[in-house]
């Protein structure tokens, strides 16, 4: 399937840092489905981490990725919903505020950078629902996975604020619900879907951080899913890298895997769990893979 | 389980001589304070933000309207400030568009420049100097990338976003380290 989309790849840093599976996982999903993805020529942080202290260097690190990414040509696709809510904001905030924008110029020259506001930054899910489209997505699926009731977590920065992002509805989003229908999942609703992993309270208070990924997971619990879809590095963390923590600190049995996106959808376009690189996950999918095997036999 | 940012116990009465009438007009003139007098207290905030329903000490709500008081020290003293997850539900759910998360950015901001920065934000920023990126990447992981089938990783020019950098007020924090590593 072609469809003539070609991305600069912003991966940002957890992803590397620590979250192979993501990266391997949407690489062979976006391929297969005619996705073409060039790498940054050179990469720096988006710059979100330091916008508490410094708003001023936030802005200058990521209008330095998008004056990068102008000079290609391309627009960008990030894996990170907190890199694509970063330049998605920087850019409408330089584009409207022309005295901040020469200001923020002006110190980009020094190393023969502009910002002038032609990129455009999507995340993985937005292109797999704008650019491939849920129709062509149902087209390709080999092995529906019918058999399969799962939770989505879309996380904060890929929809607040609502005034800089401008994707779906933060209230009630609705692109991964249907990006899960597309593979034959059925994608149930649970309490306070659309609240906070926790993940950017770590290193500050971890107590309060863990408590938040816990209620999401008892919320997940109570419906019984199968598993929980994230389409997030920090969040992935949060709850996979977290979980039996979280299990062992609140006394809890969750056994709950957790899947980037990319490999559920891997699944059902026929590709192998190894391929997925579902051996990164830290907890255990085994059951899971057995159930898809049952019910697709 | 670790609190790693010592919470604000100043409970103390306030005294007159705290106020500092100046500080609300000089927020509002920082890009992303610029709704703070537009608050009128609801608390749509405190009640919808997930951090406080597990902390016993961060209120938005509270600190908006401190920052309106002047209670200048207090806030940018205060560990409460860096407990904020940045999640943007208080700013999105606001009627009054007070933008609260970008005012507690803000503050954060103004108690970052006043040398209240937590060690974990010096580091990002020094290895962002250093290498690009806010994590310091394993030699095993970039090795590990090629069997993956993972292609060679983007490489940050710490050169050129020093120069551009350049006269950014954080930088002095982090100045005297990353300048030891080269």
């Amino acid at each position: 399937m072609s469809n003539n989309s070609k991305y600069l790849i912003f991966l940002g840093c957890a992803v590397p840092y620590r979250v192979s599976a993501y990266e391997i996982s949407a690489r062979k999903v976006l391929a297969k489905l005619g996705v073409e993805l060039v790498e940054m020529p050179e990469f720096n942080c988006c710059g979100l981490p330091l916008d508490p202290v410094s708003h001023e260097m936030m802005l200058v690190l990521a209008s330095r990725n998008l004056a990068v990414a102008e000079k290609t040509g391309l627009n960008i696709l990030t894996l990170c919903p907190g890199c694509a809510g970063t330049l998605k904001k920087v850019t409408k905030i330089l584009k409207d505020d022309k005295a901040l924008r020469e200001k923020i110029n002006a110190q980009l020259k020094e190393s023969g950078l502009e910002f002038k506001g032609t990129v455009v930054t999507k995340h993985i899910m937005q292109v797999l629902m704008e650019d491939v489209g849920v129709d062509n997505i149902k087209k390709s699926v080999v092995k529906p996975l019918t058999m399969l009731k799962v939770a989505e977590h879309v996380g904060c920065h890929l929809l607040r604020p609502k005034e800089y992002i401008g994707f779906d509805n933060p209230e009630d989003p609705q692109t991964l619900k249907k990006l899960i229908e597309a593979t034959g999942a059925t994608c149930l609703d649970y309490i306070d879907e659309t609240e906070c992993c926790g993940a950017p309270s770590v290193g500050v208070s971890d107590k309060v951080a863990l408590q938040l990924a816990r209620d999401k997971l008892n919320h997940v619990k109570m419906v019984d899913a199968q598993a929980l879809i994230t389409i997030c590095a920090f969040c992935h963390i949060m709850f996979d890298t977290n979980e039996l923590r979280i299990e062992k600190m609140f006394n809890e049995a969750y056994g709950i895997p957790i899947l980037h996106y990319p490999q559920l959808l891997g699944l059902a376009l026929g590709m192998k769990p190894d391929e997925l690189a579902f051996n990164e996950l830290r907890v255990d999918t085994s059951k899971l893979l057995k159930q898809i095997n049952e019910g697709a036999n | 389980m670790t609190e790693n940012v010592a919470a604000s116990s100043n409970k103390e009465p306030i005294r007159a001589s705290e106020f500092d009438p100046k500080f609300k007009y000089e927020l509002i003139k920082m890009h992303g304070g610029e709704g703070l007098l537009k608050c009128y207290q609801c608390g749509t905030c405190t009640s919808d933000c997930p951090v406080a329903r597990f902390s016993d000490d961060y209120r938005p709500r509270t600190i908006i309207r401190m920052a309106q008081l002047g209670l200048k020290d207090r806030i940018l003293k205060s560990g409460t400030l860096w407990l904020c997850a940045a999640c943007f539900t208080c700013t999105d759910r606001c009627p009054q568009d007070v933008e609260v998360a970008s005012v507690i950015r803000v503050l954060r901001n103004l108690a970052a420049e006043n040398g209240c920065v937590p060690q974990v934000f010096k580091d990002q920023a020094c290895s962002i100097l250093e290498s690009g990126y806010a994590y310091k990447i394993p030699d095993l992981r970039i090795k590990k990338r090629e069997s993956m089938g993972l292609p060679p990783l983007p490489k940050g020019n710490p050169e050129a976003i020093r120069k551009s950098l350049k006269g950014v007020n954080f930088m002095r924090y982090i100045e005297k380290k990353s300048e030891r590593n080269e």
